[in-house]
């Protein structure tokens, strides 16, 4: 137990800190719901009352459905695919080849670029101009005599997002190769060690014994990707622009609130996003905080 | 090792999954903050402050911030040229330049929007002439009426009379038009036309026939590019199809969207598009402007900005490449411009107004439009100062039809603009003409004149 004089310093040390989320993030996001229940547009504030005009307005909204589509495709490729990637790179490091070192920096570099850059080099590399002005990956792939890879990348019908996933799959895989690379180094060797006395395979050992004890860190991998995959913005922005067939909710809501001045709708869809978001991480903290209590 | 490793893992995942988390939610708000960048404009607070001492009647034009998205190239060159002149005429007013970079000017309306939520407008803004201004500042009470400056000015005269209704709201005029440019433009090969045996089609059919001769010699008849080039692509072409009176009752509510003559138009629009290349989502207007003087397309459809990025690359002019009036729009010049306002409760109004004097001035026009690449809103500039195709468009601004162009800003104001591109982008993904016209119809209702 702290003394009474530490405590009322600590509260005192952080008190600029409480007072400044409550207000930027509790406050904003109390006053973007506000917003999202008024009708205003144009660009003088309106806060005559609409109700869940704004909501149901979007819920029958053609371009509303191609984001959620595209953000589920987005999110499924992109979590799925960094975690059985980032999983695989971790236990390859974790077999104690030489210049380890080495690799993991490489498989980490990614991460330190901005999803900007990483959005305008792949926009080079996956061109989907055919003919005499192909170029990029499929240049790549036709004079490697493997024309059936070919393909119109991010401006294919429908599973063009994919595409977009793949880049932030090279992007973040790095990221979930550490985090399991950690849990990995966390497990003790003596459980092995017994392991491999009882007679168990190497497939048995990492089905029975790291598998399980990974599974808090899978949970942190799923989380953090997961609501990085539901904001994703920039990366878009930048392999694509402002189209249609890879719009997800976050452009819709830059587009709809700044370009077209629907302050309402877009507050609506920033609203949505939060929830979809929160969905994600509440429960997770929940169980942390409550695992943490137990203890 | 132990549980206690365990949990200081999860703690700093959980604390960065929380940051992330709190960032998700202010991020919305992030906008809004954008004019920590104005700071420098904002530090000539203290000349505003004096103003009510000095102030009893207005007379203030110590000096006069003008904003504007001019921050590079030709652009920010021809404001150069232009507070030059100012500088000479008004040495005693203090220009400041507070632009801000951005392209199209997105992040500079959005500071430009806090500051005027803010009561701190800039004197005179940048903005595209015609509705874009219109349905954001006039339906907000924030710019005023110039019609006093015209007449003292005499601009009507040198200005076409088409053109003044276009960038009015109920008999005022509210912005100083300081270039053209012109939108209902194709640009075309002339070696790929002449291989082929084509002529330069005018009308729409003569279009199509051209390009089904192209296509069958295996040549991409008509190069596009990203979604906004071919909203550019769909004006033009219910311009064409439409012809310039039915086109402009669009906007006016004369005109009725559900109409066979635009289910038409949209019609001709989705065969325009057969005969595009694949890969146009991948394309910005320069890559497409490209494929055409490189002999991969035959014809591209763009604004009269193509004709400096040809002379960027050292083309020459009827040569490497040709221009003429898109199909079905001879003899309308279909425009878009950047003009300049006055704002209300303009700290500095003296200022502003000799500001504008400049900008609508001859000096001022042919200063500015040379460097930039665009013609003149006056009719009486020298011809002379300008390249071969600016001539032949000014030519034409002097006696053509006045149109405006949707994408630029002129027919339709932001929100009826974002909804009609929200529909196309609709189309263009699962090509439902009766779909496309249903949504425009809903978007005029909704944001437009159709009640």
């Amino acid at each position: 137990m702290l003394k009474n004089k530490d405590r009322y310093l600590s509260i005192i040390l952080i008190s600029p800190s409480i007072i400044a989320v409550l207000i930027f993030v509790y406050g904003f996001i109390g006053w973007s719901i506000r917003v999202s229940l008024s009708n205003w547009k144009g660009l003088n504030p309106d806060y005559t009352w609409a109700g869940l005009k704004n909501y149901l307005a979007l819920f029958s909204d053609p371009r509303f459905h191609i984001d959620v589509r595209n953000t589920l495709i987005f999110t499924g490729v992109f979590v799925i695919g960094s975690m059985l990637l980032g999983f695989f790179m971790a236990v390859m490091l974790d077999q104690g080849l030489r210049g380890e070192g080495v690799f993991r920096s490489i498989f980490l570099f990614p991460m330190a670029i901005s999803y900007i850059v990483t959005g305008v080099i792949w926009r080079w590399l996956m061109n989907p101009a055919e003919g005499t002005r192909m170029s990029g990956l499929n240049l790549l792939f036709t004079s490697l005599n493997l024309d059936f890879l070919v393909n119109k990348w991010y401006t294919t019908p429908t599973w063009g997002i994919a595409a977009i996933a793949m880049t932030a799959i090279w992007q973040m895989s790095g990221y979930t190769m550490a985090l399991y690379l950690a849990g990995l180094r966390a497990i003790p060797h003596e459980l092995r060690e017994a392991a491999q006395i009882d007679g168990a395979s190497e497939i048995q050992i990492y089905r029975r014994i790291v598998l399980p004890l990974l599974a808090p860190v899978s949970l942190s991998a799923l989380i953090i990707l997961g609501h990085t995959s539901l904001k994703v913005f920039d990366l878009i922005i930048a392999v694509s622009g402002k189209q249609l067939p890879l719009d997800v909710p976050a452009i819709y809501m830059w587009q709809t609130t700044f370009d077209g001045l629907f302050y309402g709708r877009g507050a609506a869809i920033s609203i949505l996003l939060l929830l979809s978001v929160a969905v994600l991480i509440i429960p997770y903290i929940r169980y942390t905080l409550k695992t943490e209590a137990e203890q | 090792m132990n549980k206690k490793n365990w949990y200081s893992l999860i703690a700093v995942l959980l604390l960065s999954a929380i940051i992330l988390t709190a960032c998700g939610g202010a991020a919305p708000e992030a906008a809004p903050e954008a004019p920590a960048a104005e700071e420098p404009a904002a530090a000539e607070e203290p000349a505003a402050v004096e103003e009510p001492a000095a102030a009893e009647e207005p007379m203030e034009a110590s000096q006069v911030e003008v904003f504007s998205w001019w921050t590079g190239g030709g652009e920010a060159a021809g404001l150069d040229a232009m507070i030059e002149i100012f500088g000479a005429e008004y040495a005693d007013t203090e220009f400041v330049n507070a632009a801000v970079a951005g392209g199209a000017g997105t992040n500079a309306r959005a500071v430009l929007a806090t500051r005027l939520q803010a009561g701190d407008p800039p004197d005179s803004w940048q903005g595209h002439a015609g509705q874009e201004l219109i349905g954001t500042y006039v339906a907000g009470g924030q710019i005023e009426a110039l019609n006093d400056l015209y007449d003292a000015e005499g601009w009507v005269d040198v200005m076409p009379e088409t053109l003044i209704p276009l960038i009015s709201h109920e008999g005022n005029i509210y912005s100083v038009p300081v270039n053209i440019h012109r939108a209902n433009v194709m640009w075309y090969n002339p070696a790929v036309l002449e291989a082929n045996g084509v002529t330069v089609p005018t009308t729409m059919d003569e279009w199509f026939a051209a390009m089904d001769t192209l296509q069958a010699a295996g040549v991409t008849p008509l190069a596009l590019g990203e979604q906004w080039t071919q909203l550019h692509l769909f004006e033009t072409v219910l311009l064409g199809s439409l012809g310039s009176e039915a086109y402009d009752g669009l906007w006016d509510g004369s005109t009725d969207w559900a109409s066979a003559e635009v289910t038409a138009a949209i019609d001709a629009f989705a065969k325009v598009l057969t005969y595009t290349n694949s890969d146009a989502a991948s394309l910005s207007w320069q890559d497409a402007s490209q494929l055409v003087v490189n002999g991969d397309a035959a014809f591209n459809v763009m604004g009269d900005w193509a004709a400096g990025y040809y002379i960027e690359l050292g083309l020459t002019a009827m040569e490497d490449y040709g221009w003429a009036p898109t199909p079905g729009s001879v003899g309308v010049f279909q425009f878009l411009s950047d003009s300049f306002t006055l704002a209300v409760g303009a700290p500095h109004p003296e200022g502003a107004e000799a500001w504008l004097k400049i900008a609508g001035s001859k000096a001022g026009q042919e200063a500015f439009n040379p460097v930039k690449g665009s013609i003149c809103a006056r009719t009486d500039c020298d011809p002379t100062l300008f390249g071969e195709y600016l001539q032949s468009a000014m030519e034409d601004w002097g006696n053509n039809t006045v149109s405006g162009s949707l994408t630029h800003g002129v027919v339709a104001n932001d929100s009826w603009k974002s909804e009609i591109d929200t529909a196309l982008g609709l189309f263009l993904i699962d090509q439902g003409v009766e779909d496309f016209q249903t949504a425009l119809v809903a978007a005029c209702v909704a944001s437009g004149p159709c009640q």
